[in-house]
């Protein structure tokens, strides 16, 4: 049984619809990406399953229904959520921003040790600790906002954008650990991504969303080696 | 960027006497203070007056720290925070004209009230957010003062006459004048609600609650109910201000509909404001800037006008925006603010 599962989503701003029936699966411990250009609804999809716009259709969460719950109780059933733009709290220190993403969480064993490994994966936080953390750079401001979805302990995280305003270096480093917590951690992702290159070696699937539709779907490597599908939907 | 690197506190074992003293120095200074000022009040050094003017100073910080509260830490506008205060000050002043009850018992009971009603009115108001937010508690301010003077609830607010209300004594015949005694009331009840504050920002909630001004989006992927939280703080935050309204009200001996225009409203974001809006400090300061400068804005035109002879009227409006306008442009973050950073400087050279 696939970990997440969505059916004919649709979503609203309004008056405006944004997403057109929006249908795929990810599987468990898989790294699925979605992919397309500005505007073709991949963001929109991630605020959709926290319940964060108004949305139509089915979104089953390992078997359970959890369309229109309310976002904090989805976030409970263990989705980590890395907003798009990092959605640092500015003026809370990195530890507090820490302190936050844990708020849900009622063993303190078990959040030192998560604490313990988000130090461990980017031990740059460790050193920042105390300081306010929107004077951290983009690169850690990203890194925290990865380490606050893993403080949720989530069973899936939904990365919206990591490699957004930073240089490729840095980029690189966090898709590296990205994969490290897939593999060692055993935390599913759904990962948007207008650098399609770089989420395609990341992931296992991948879904082409074009103006809130799939347009194209299938095993990562398989797109990433055709080019025709390359050049008319990725455009590289 | 300095990393934080923690220097082991070599202080604390060496003075260990005078660390008690350190640890507790808001505490003794809470205490000690006050205690001083009476003492210069039998004296004969501080008037009456001059405590009432000093117990208002308290009470006007109170209703700051509610606005600051709301505002300054959780993100959320408010330009009707003197309707809460009204709200307050009736609550007390009808239980007391009314059904008799002593002044410290009404306390609680206008804290109840005005945490439901700021409650309430938060749940529709967290569809509003900046603007339309500021212009619905703007339109608070203004209907308050109104549905006071309504004629079908006369009876209990006798309208635009008031209510005339009587402070009790100091209990225990305790040497004390009447203003000393709500010196010292206000300054206790002024204590306990900061020590709350601070607690409450400093926790789990508070986290949440700044969380929540920085970014309410990713709160709410960390599992922060938003909708609860901002509902609960406009409840609290309205608690806090209508204790202060049901203090002045006691201790002024008097309540009516027009003490409680929207120009109090802005009373207070002023105060917020010019205090220092995401500071605990800043309500201390910015009550201290709303009763001196509603009293001295009066004296220094006069003063002014009097000495030098000016080719323009002088009003003590002016004064007043000429202060706002220097303290904003020195000190944007509020006086707190442009302290800290003093501080900071000095440290730092």
């Amino acid at each position: 049984m696939p970990l997440l599962e969505v059916d004919s989503l649709k979503a609203y701003y309004g008056q405006t619809q944004a997403l057109h029936g929006v249908s795929f699966a990810l599987e468990k411990g898989g790294i699925t990406a979605l992919l397309g250009a500005n505007g073709a609804g991949k963001t929109t999809t991630l605020r959709s399953l926290c319940n964060m716009v108004r949305t139509e259709g089915a979104v089953r969460f390992d078997g359970e229904v959890i369309t229109g719950r309310p976002t904090e109780s989805i976030v409970r059933l263990g989705f980590g959520h890395v907003p798009e733009g990092r959605g640092t709290f500015t003026n809370l220190s990195v530890d507090e921003n820490l302190r936050v993403a844990a708020y849900t969480r009622k063993d303190a064993a078990a959040v030192q040790r998560d604490r313990d490994m988000v130090f461990e994966y980017f031990p740059i936080l460790k050193a920042r600790i105390d300081q306010q953390a929107g004077t951290l750079s983009g690169g850690e401001q990203q890194m925290l906002a990865i380490s606050r979805a893993l403080m949720l302990g989530p069973r899936l995280m939904l990365l919206d954008e990591p490699s957004f305003g930073l240089a490729p270096l840095i980029v690189q480093e966090i898709f590296r650990i990205m994969r490290r917590i897939n593999s060692e951690a055993k935390v599913s992702m759904l990962l948007v991504e207008q650098n399609a290159a770089l989420a395609l070696d990341l992931a296992d699937d991948a879904y082409v969303l074009e103006t809130g539709r799939v347009v194209m779907s299938g095993k990562a490597a398989d797109i990433k080696n055709n080019e025709a599908i390359r050049k008319s939907y990725l455009g590289y | 960027m300095a990393t934080t690197t923690t220097t082991p506190v070599a202080t604390a074992d060496t003075a260990s006497s005078s660390s008690f003293v350190w640890r507790y120095r808001y505490w003794l200074l809470l205490i000690v203070v006050p205690l001083l000022l009476i003492a210069a009040g039998k004296a004969g050094l501080i008037s009456n007056f001059q405590f009432l003017q000093l117990s208002l100073m308290i009470v006007y910080a109170i209703a700051v720290l509610g606005l600051i509260l709301l505002t300054g830490f959780n993100g959320q506008i408010s330009l009707g925070h003197g309707a809460f205060f009204a709200v307050g000050a009736y609550t007390a002043a009808i239980l007391i004209d009314q059904a008799g009850w002593p002044f410290w018992a009404t306390l609680p009971a206008a804290a109840l009230m005005c945490f439901i009603v700021g409650y309430l009115f938060g749940l529709p108001a967290l569809r509003l957010e900046g603007h339309y937010l500021a212009l619905a508690t703007f339109a608070l301010a203004v209907a308050v003062p109104q549905i006071l003077k309504y004629r079908h609830i006369e009876p209990l607010t006798h309208g635009v006459m008031g209510i005339n209300v009587f402070k009790s004594d100091p209990p225990f015949g305790l040497p004390l004048s009447t203003d000393q005694w709500m010196f010292l009331v206000v300054v206790a009840i002024a204590a306990l609600m900061f020590w709350v504050a601070r607690n409450l920002l400093d926790s789990r909630t508070g986290r949440a609650l700044i969380a929540i001004r920085d970014h309410s989006m990713a709160a709410s992927t960390m599992g922060v109910n938003v909708s609860h939280y901002k509902a609960a703080m406009f409840g609290i935050s309205a608690l806090y201000t209508g204790v202060a309204g049901a203090l002045h009200g006691i201790i002024f001996e008097f309540v009516a509909p027009d003490s409680f225009r929207f120009e109090l409203s802005i009373a207070i974001l002023v105060g917020a404001v010019v205090g220092g809006i995401a500071s605990l400090w800043g309500a201390v300061i910015g009550g201290i800037f709303v009763q001196v400068i509603e009293k001295y804005a009066d004296a220094a035109t006069k003063a002014i006008s009097s000495a030098v002879h000016l080719p323009l009227e002088l009003e003590p409006w002016l004064i007043y925006g000429i202060a706002l306008i220097i303290l904003m442009y020195t000190m944007p973050m509020g006086i707190a603010g442009g302290v800290a950073a003093l501080l900071r400087r000095m440290k730092r050279s």
